[in-house]
């Protein structure tokens, strides 16, 4: 189980978590969520709003903290030691719904922010590997730009390789294409396939269900704060098990 | 129809505007003259400048007398008698300071051009040289002004005229800013006893004239030091000033802290940056440069706050300018005096709106659109 040292181990599963529980208030968000995550394991968690998807990810770099249960991620319990959030939080990737870039740092200062500050990298050896990855999300040539410059995607992929540029072992995505225009997503989503084909450890909230079918080697499913149903994309699209999984899916794909 | 000449689609050359919709006369339609309500504004306006201008021009330069020993030399003369501001010139800027060592005081303004620059323009050359004289400035200002080590003591109470404002003026905005960014951020902690603490200053500061913090600074404080501490009444003028300015500061800051996104706090977290360091480099950045008109605004209030002093018996320029006033030589001038000493208060306050302008629109320049 979890080591109290407080080290990153990652032969421990990326992450687990034991009957957690969360309220906002008197509003029961998370009930009873018990999840682990192998290395390299993509998991595309998808449910109606308000079930609680956001949440659950957003727990594991504890930007939201739980109640009840235990969180651990690659071996390190969560708990309200700070030093062992800031020592979880730099394995952890996140990718915003809102892309959230910081709009006075250009395109490339975003991505290397943290790893000169966080990482206490040289500047040049930070911007290099800005630039790599940068080149990964295939805009090397607007590094110099603003994020208000840029269109939706393009921040979108900045995002992505700013949360990349701290080689992260596990990547949280929270709706990444929620809010971009519709021809703006496939570009995207071929960044997040890339990263799913080198082996990235992925949790991904989305509602694109052709790139959850591509990637994804198990759906989770969420409702009402719980998760419902847990399978393999194939099975999870042609034989879902649950009423309630049924009733998700066939609103979602009759179009 | 027939001089109209149609053009196959896609061959249409870029064609000139029509000749009425440029040049001067056009500017002049549109702006002055664009309809008869207009024009007539126009004409009263231009009627109210001719009425007014000469007068004044005659009065302040033509007809002035610039130089003379004392109120005789502007004897006959239409004008003003701006001979009392070339004669009291050393009272005005350096108010009694010892004559002969008001170069110390010259150097003080010339290190403060130079302390400055790094921080009103990022661009400048030798940045990193001049940052860390601008760290050593306070210090070797205080040497200069104070003197010791080698340099002829001064006393603050002969610091006066424009020097004395500009000293209390300086340290109020270099202190007020970073004590308001502190205090907008304690009332925005997580922990209660801070909040409520930074909330409580400055809820009692905003509620009280300065002009009482002034009082209390020079009567007060002596009822609660012990018998014979001398604490300087400058040092106090100061102490009251920064801290009054930084209540009205941090609530500045505060507008600008809420201007923030909630996603920028948590993508700063995500990417592991402590609180300090997402403050520095992610929050502050933006939220002081959304409140540039308010900080700038409260620096120019502060600059002209500093002739409150003068109540507590500090002669700043205002109170220089009164004492002039009433100098036996040049009785009788006191609008000469008090408009030279507008004109002072007005350049200092003048440039630091139009640098605030000129931040704010480089600034833009530099991420336009931002979203």
């Amino acid at each position: 189980m979890g080591s109290e040292t407080g080290a990153i181990n990652d032969k421990a599963p990326a992450i687990k978590m034991v009957g957690v529980h969360k309220w906002f208030g008197q509003f029961h968000v998370l009930k009873d969520i018990n999840l682990e995550v192998e290395p390299a394991e993509r998991i595309v968690i998808c449910g109606p709003s308000g079930s609680g998807k956001s949440t659950l990810i957003r727990c594991i770099n504890r930007l939201e903290t739980h109640q009840q249960g235990q969180i651990f991620v690659e071996g390190v319990e969560l708990t309200e030691d700070v030093k062992r959030i800031h020592t979880i939080r730099r394995e952890v990737g996140m990718v915003f719904q809102h892309f959230n870039l910081f709009p006075h740092l250009t395109a490339l200062e975003n991505c290397t922010l943290a790893l000169t500050r966080v990482r206490k990298m040289p500047k040049a050896e930070a911007d290099k590997i800005g630039m790599e990855y940068l080149e990964m999300v295939r805009i090397p040539e607007q590094a110099q730009k603003y994020p208000g410059q840029l269109s939706g995607g393009q921040q979108q992929r900045v995002a992505i390789a700013r949360a990349l540029a701290m080689k992260p072992h596990i990547m949280l995505f929270d709706e990444p294409t929620s809010a971009l225009d519709p021809e703006m997503i496939a570009e995207v989503l071929d960044v997040m396939v890339d990263l799913a084909e080198s082996g990235m450890t992925m949790l991904v909230v989305t509602h694109e269900m052709g790139f959850a079918k591509q990637v994804a080697n198990r759906m989770v499913f969420m409702d009402g704060g719980e998760i419902i149903e847990q399978a393999p994309p194939s099975e999870f699209f042609e034989n879902p098990k649950n009423e309630r999984t049924k009733l998700f899916l066939s609103q979602i794909l009759n179009h | 129809m027939s001089d109209v000449q149609t053009y196959a689609p896609g061959t249409h050359p870029d064609l000139p505007p029509p000749p009425n919709e440029v040049g001067v006369l056009a500017w002049l339609r549109q702006n002055l003259f664009s309809n008869w309500v207009n024009a007539g504004l126009t004409l009263a306006s231009l009627a109210l400048i001719i009425v007014i201008v000469p007068p004044l021009l005659s009065w302040f330069v033509f007809d002035a007398v610039f130089s003379g020993e004392n109120r005789q030399a502007c004897e006959g003369a239409g004008g003003a008698c701006w001979a009392v501001v070339t004669a009291r010139w050393n009272q005005f800027f350096y108010g009694l300071y010892p004559s002969d060592q008001t170069w110390r005081l010259n150097v003080v303004f010339v290190g403060l051009l130079l302390a400055v620059t790094p921080w009103l323009a990022p661009q400048a050359p030798f940045r990193r040289a001049l940052v860390w004289f601008s760290l050593a400035y306070p210090f070797l200002a205080y040497w200069l002004l104070a003197g010791g080590l080698s340099l002829e003591p001064v006393h603050t109470g002969a610091w006066g005229g424009f020097t004395l404002t500009l000293v209390i003026g300086v340290t109020g905005i270099a202190a007020s800013l970073p004590l308001g960014i502190l205090l907008a951020l304690g009332r925005q902690s997580s922990l209660p006893v801070v909040s409520m603490l930074c909330v409580a200053f400055i809820e009692t500061v905003r509620g009280v004239p300065l002009i009482m913090f002034l009082f209390m600074a020079s009567n007060m404080l002596n009822l609660f030091l012990p018998q014979g501490v001398q604490f300087d009444l400058l040092l106090r003028a100061l102490i009251a000033v920064t801290l009054f300015s930084s209540a009205y500061m941090a609530e500045v800051v505060r507008g600008g802290l809420q201007a923030i996104s909630s996603g920028q706090y948590e993508a700063a977290q995500a990417m592991g940056l402590t609180y300090w360091q997402s403050m520095r480099h992610i929050i502050l950045p933006q939220a002081l440069r959304t409140v540039i008109p308010g900080i700038v605004n409260n620096f120019i209030a502060l600059f002209k706050d500093t002739s409150l002093v003068a109540i507590i018996g500090l002669f700043d320029l205002l109170n220089m300018a009164k004492a002039i006033v009433t100098d036996a030589d040049w009785q009788g001038l006191s609008i000469e005096v008090y408009v030279f000493a507008g004109i002072v208060y007005w350049i200092v306050c003048f440039s630091m709106s139009r640098y605030s302008l000129w931040l704010e629109g480089s600034l833009d320049a530099e991420n336009k659109d931002a979203a």
